[in-house]
C-alpha cells in the first residue's frame, strides 16, 4: 500500500516521529532527513520504534549528555556492533514476549542505523551475522562515502578520485584508486532479506521502501545516499541536488533484492555523465585538474554504465523467482 | 521447599551450565572459544530440548557475543555469555562498555592463556587483562565453587546498589573438564534465590524512553566514573548480605576470602582459583611436620578484599603470594596486590612473589612446598619475582 502523503503529512506535523529539533548536525546533512523519512514511516505504521546508532556523525550530534534528540528508546554502544546490539535487543524482545512480559499487541520496530565506516567496514562483520542470524531489524546506512566525523578520512565507500586526507590527491596517487564496495550486493547475497537503496531525492520511492523493510518478514537493509555537505564540499542548500545528480548518473542506481529478487524501482529516461556529478562536488576538485582525470572518469563512468546493465539483466532474470 | 541436593560428579563446564539451566536467563548470546565451549554446547542443548526458555544467540564472535548481551540487557532482559582468554580479548572494549553502562550481566569466565604463541591452557592473563573493567571478578577454586557462583553472582549483579557485571573465573581444563562431586540445589530453589530481574530504564518501554550510552564529554564523563566507582565499593557492603542468604538457602558460606588453617599460621599463602586445592594438601603436610603454616584464598579479586587481607595477614612472619598470570616491567597482579594492602598495616610480614603455571605447566606440591621452606627459612626477598615449575 504506498504512503498516503496527507496522512504522512499529520505524522510530520506531530513532530514526535522520534528525532526532535536540536541536534547538532551541520545544516545540509543527510543523515537527520534520512532518520526522519524512516521514523515518519514507522510511525505511519504503527510501530513504537526502538532505535540503535553506531558511532558516528548522527550518534556525537544527537546524544551529547545531559541532551538528547531522541524521544524514542535509544541505544549506542560502539562503532562496530550496532547490529549485533540490535541482535540483542530484537532477541530480549522475543524472549521477554514468550514469557508473556512485553504485551502480544505491541508492535515495535528495531532500527539499527550506521554509517558507512560502522557499516562497509568495521562492522560488516556485525553486520553479515545479523542477517544471517535472521533478526527482524531494519538496518539503515547513511552512506557519506567516508569517515566524515573523525574529519573526512576514505572509507570502502569512498570514491575513487575523491579526495580523502588518509587517501589525499597527491602529487602522484589521485587520491583513492579503488571503486566504491558495493555493500547492497553483499547484503543481498545473505538471500534471507529485504535489501534496497534510496535518495533523498526520491522521497516517495523512499517511504514505498521504508515501508516494505518494515513489513518485511526478517532482516531488511537501507542503503540511503546520505551527502557531507562539510567534506564533499558543495552548498549546505545541494543536498537533495546532489543525491538527484547521483541518481541521474546511475552513480547510485535505484533499486530493491527481496529475497534475490531484483527490481530496478526508478528508471529514468535520459542519463546524465558521471562527470557531472564529479564537477558539482568539491572533493573531486583536485582530481579535476590532474593530466589523468579523463582516465578515471572515463573507469567511473564505464563501471556505472556496466553495473547498470547487469542490474537491468538481474531484474529480467530473477523477476518472480525468490532464492529462499 | 526442602534443601534436598543431588551430588553429582561432573566437569565444571556442566556444573556452569546446569547453574545457568537453573537460573533460565532469557537471553544468552555465546561464541564457542577452548576451554569454554562444553559451557555452550550444553547450554545449547538445554535450549535444542526446551529445558529452558531462553533464546539463545549463536554470534559470529565473541565481539558481537558481549554487544549483543549488552543490547538485551539494556532491553531489559536477563542476558549471560561465557568464554575464555582470546574470546575475552576480542570483547574486550564491550566488557567496558558493559561495566559503564551498569548492566547486571554475569559471564563465566573459563581462564586461558592469552596469546600468543597460542596457547589453550589454563592462566589468570585473560581475567588480569579486565582487572581494570568495572566488572566484579569472582575466582572459583572447586566445580562446586564455579556452580555456586554463577548463581550467586546474578543477585550480587543485580542488586539495585551495585548494578555491575560480574565475571565467574573457573580454570581452563582443571575445572572446566576435571571431573569432581558437585552438589545441586533443586531447581525451585535456585529459581526462587535469583528471583526476577527488575530492570532499570529498560528499552523496551517505549513509554519512558531513554538514551543509553551518549556522548559523554569532559563534562559530566569524570562524574560518571565516579558514580562507577562507588557501585563497585558498594559492593563490600552488599556481598555479605547475599553470601548470608546464600548460605542459609544452600548451606554454603561464602566470604571475600577464605581461610585456611590460619588462626596460629606464621606464614601464609595467598593464591587465585583451583591451585587452592594443592595449597591445602601441602599445609597439611607441613602442619604434620609442626610448622605453622596457612592459606588466604581469595574469592573475589574486585573488587580487592583490602580490608580483610590486611586484618588476616597483619603481624604474620611471611606472606607468599602465587600469581598464575605476569605483568611485564612490573610486579606480578596479584603479588602488586597484596603488597601495595600490607604497606598499610602495623606489623607487616616479609614478602615472596612466586609466578607459577603459565600457559597451563602444572604446579606440584613439591613447588609449592619449596616456596614455604623458603618462607620457613627466612629466605623471601620483596623485590624479587620467583618462578615455579620453570626450567632455567
Amino acid at each position: 500500500m504506498p504512503v498516503n502523503i496527507k496522512q504522512l503529512a499529520q505524522e510530520f506535523d506531530k513532530k514526535e516521529i522520534g528525532i526532535t529539533q536540536g541536534h547538532r548536525l551541520c545544516p545540509g546533512c543527510g543523515a537527520p532527513i534520512t532518520v526522519k523519512f524512516v521514523m515518519m514511516i514507522a510511525r505511519h505504521l504503527g510501530y513504537e520504534p526502538v532505535v540503535g546508532l553506531a558511532t558516528g556523525c548522527l550518534e556525537v550530534s544527537t546524544t551529547i549528555y545531559p541532551y538528547t534528540a531522541w524521544s524514542v528508546p535509544y541505544i549506542h554502544n560502539a562503532f562496530e556492533n550496532v547490529a549485533a546490539t540490535m541482535s540483542g535487543v530484537e532477541t530480549a524482545y522475543r524472549a521477554l514476549k514468550n514469557k508473556g512480559k512485553i504485551p502480544e499487541d505491541k508492535k515495535y520496530a528495531f532500527i539499527a542505523f550506521g554509517g558507512d565506516g560502522g557499516t562497509y567496514d568495521i562492522g560488516l562483520q556485525s553486520l553479515s551475522g545479523k542477517i544471517e542470524r535472521g533478526h527482524k531489524v531494519l538496518y539503515v546506512l547513511y552512506d557519506n562515502e567516508g569517515y566524515m566525523n573523525t574529519g573526512n578520512q576514505r572509507s570502502s565507500s569512498t570514491p575513487p578520485g575523491s579526495d580523502t586526507t588518509t587517501a589525499p590527491v597527491g602529487k602522484k596517487l589521485p587520491g583513492k584508486v579503488q571503486l566504491k564496495k558495493n555493500i547492497v550486493e553483499i547484503v543481498a547475497a545473505h538471500e534471507n532479506v529485504y535489501a534496497a537503496t534510496a535518495a533523498l531525492s526520491e522521497p516517495m520511492d523512499f517511504f514505498a521502501k521504508v515501508e516494505k523493510a518494515l513489513n518485511f518478514d526478517g532482516p531488511s537493509f537501507l542503503a540511503v545516499f546520505s551527502p557531507c555537505v562539510r567534506f564533499w564540499r558543495v552548498n549546505d542548500d545541494k543536498t537533495v541536488e546532489i543525491s538527484k545528480l547521483a541518481v541521474e548518473t546511475k552513480y547510485w542506481p535505484l533499486y530493491e533484492v527481496e529475497r534475490g529478487v531484483y527490481r530496478v524501482t526508478r528508471k529514468p529516461r535520459q542519463f546524465k555523465p558521471v562527470e557531472e556529478f564529479l564537477k558539482a562536488q568539491g572533493r573531486f576538485r583536485r582530481l579535476l585538474s590532474r593530466p589523468d582525470a579523463k582516465e578515471i572518469i572515463d573507469e567511473l563512468q564505464e563501471y556505472v554504465d556496466r553495473r547498470w546493465e547487469r542490474l537491468l539483466a538481474l531484474e529480467e532474470v530473477t523477476k518472480d523467482k525468490p532464492i529462499r | 521447599m526442602e534443601r534436598v541436593v543431588e551430588r553429582v560428579a561432573v566437569t565444571g563446564a556442566e556444573a556452569v551450565a546446569n547453574a545457568m539451566r537453573q537460573i533460565e536467563p532469557d537471553v544468552v548470546a555465546a561464541y564457542p572459544i577452548t576451554p569454554q565451549t562444553p559451557i555452550v554446547e550444553y547450554f545449547a542443548r538445554f535450549v535444542a530440548d526446551g529445558v529452558v526458555r531462553t533464546e539463545m544467540i549463536p554470534v559470529e564472535s565473541e565481539h558481537s557475543a558481549m554487544s549483543a548481551v549488552v543490547g538485551a540487557a539494556a532491553a531489559g532482559a536477563r542476558a549471560m555469555t561465557a568464554t575464555s582468554a582470546n574470546g575475552l580479548a576480542l570483547m574486550h572494549e564491550i566488557v567496558y562498555i558493559a561495566a559503564s553502562y551498569r548492566l547486571p550481566i554475569v559471564m563465566p569466565v573459563v581462564n586461558r592463556a592469552l596469546s600468543g604463541p597460542i596457547n589453550i591452557h589454563c592462566d589468570h592473563s585473560d581475567a588480569m587483562a579486565e582487572r581494570d573493567s568495572g566488572w566484579i571478578q569472582l575466582f572459583a577454586e572447586t566445580n562446586q565453587e564455579a556452580y555456586d557462583f554463577t548463581i550467586l553472582a546474578v543477585r550480587l549483579a543485580e542488586h539495585p546498589d551495585v548494578r555491575l557485571p560480574v565475571m565467574v573465573n573457573l580454570d581452563g581444563f582443571i575445572l572446566s573438564h576435571g571431573v569432581e562431586p558437585v552438589e545441586f540445589y533443586p531447581d525451585d530453589l535456585v529459581k526462587k534465590f535469583v528471583g526476577e530481574l527488575k530492570p532499570m530504564y529498560p528499552l523496551l518501554d517505549t513509554e519512558h524512553p531513554v538514551t543509553w550510552g551518549p556522548l559523554d564529554l569532559y563534562d559530566y564523563y569524570f562524574e560518571h566514573k565516579r558514580q562507577q566507582i562507588e557501585a563497585m565499593e558498594n559492593v563490600k557492603k552488599v556481598f555479605p548480605e547475599i553470601a548470608r542468604e546464600f548460605e542459609e538457602t544452600f548451606g554454603r558460606r561464602y566470604w571475600f576470602v577464605e581461610p585456611y588453617k590460619l588462626d596460629d599460621a606464621e606464614h601464609v599463602m595467598v593464591a587465585l582459583g583451583s591451585t587452592n586445592s594443592t595449597i591445602k594438601y601441602v599445609i597439611d603436610e607441613l602442619r604434620e611436620e609442626g610448622h605453622k603454616v596457612g592459606a588466604l584464598k581469595i574469592w573475589m579479586f574486585r573488587p580487592f578484599p583490602k580490608e580483610q587481607l590486611q586484618e588476616l595477614l597483619n603481624g604474620r612472619k611471611s606472606v607468599i603470594v602465587l600469581d598464575r598470570a605476569v605483568s611485564f616491567g612490573a610486579e606480578a597482579p596479584l603479588y602488586e596486590a597484596v603488597k601495595s594492602s600490607l604497606y598499610e598495616v602495623a606489623a607487616r610480614p616479609s614478602l615472596g612473589s612466586y609466578v607459577y603455571g603459565l600457559g597451563g605447566r602444572d604446579i606440584k606440591p613439591e613447588h609449592i612446598r619449596k616456596a614455604f621452606e623458603d618462607a620457613i627459612n627466612g629466605n623471601l626477598i620483596a623485590d624479587e619475582q620467583r618462578y615455579l615449575g620453570l626450567r632455567e
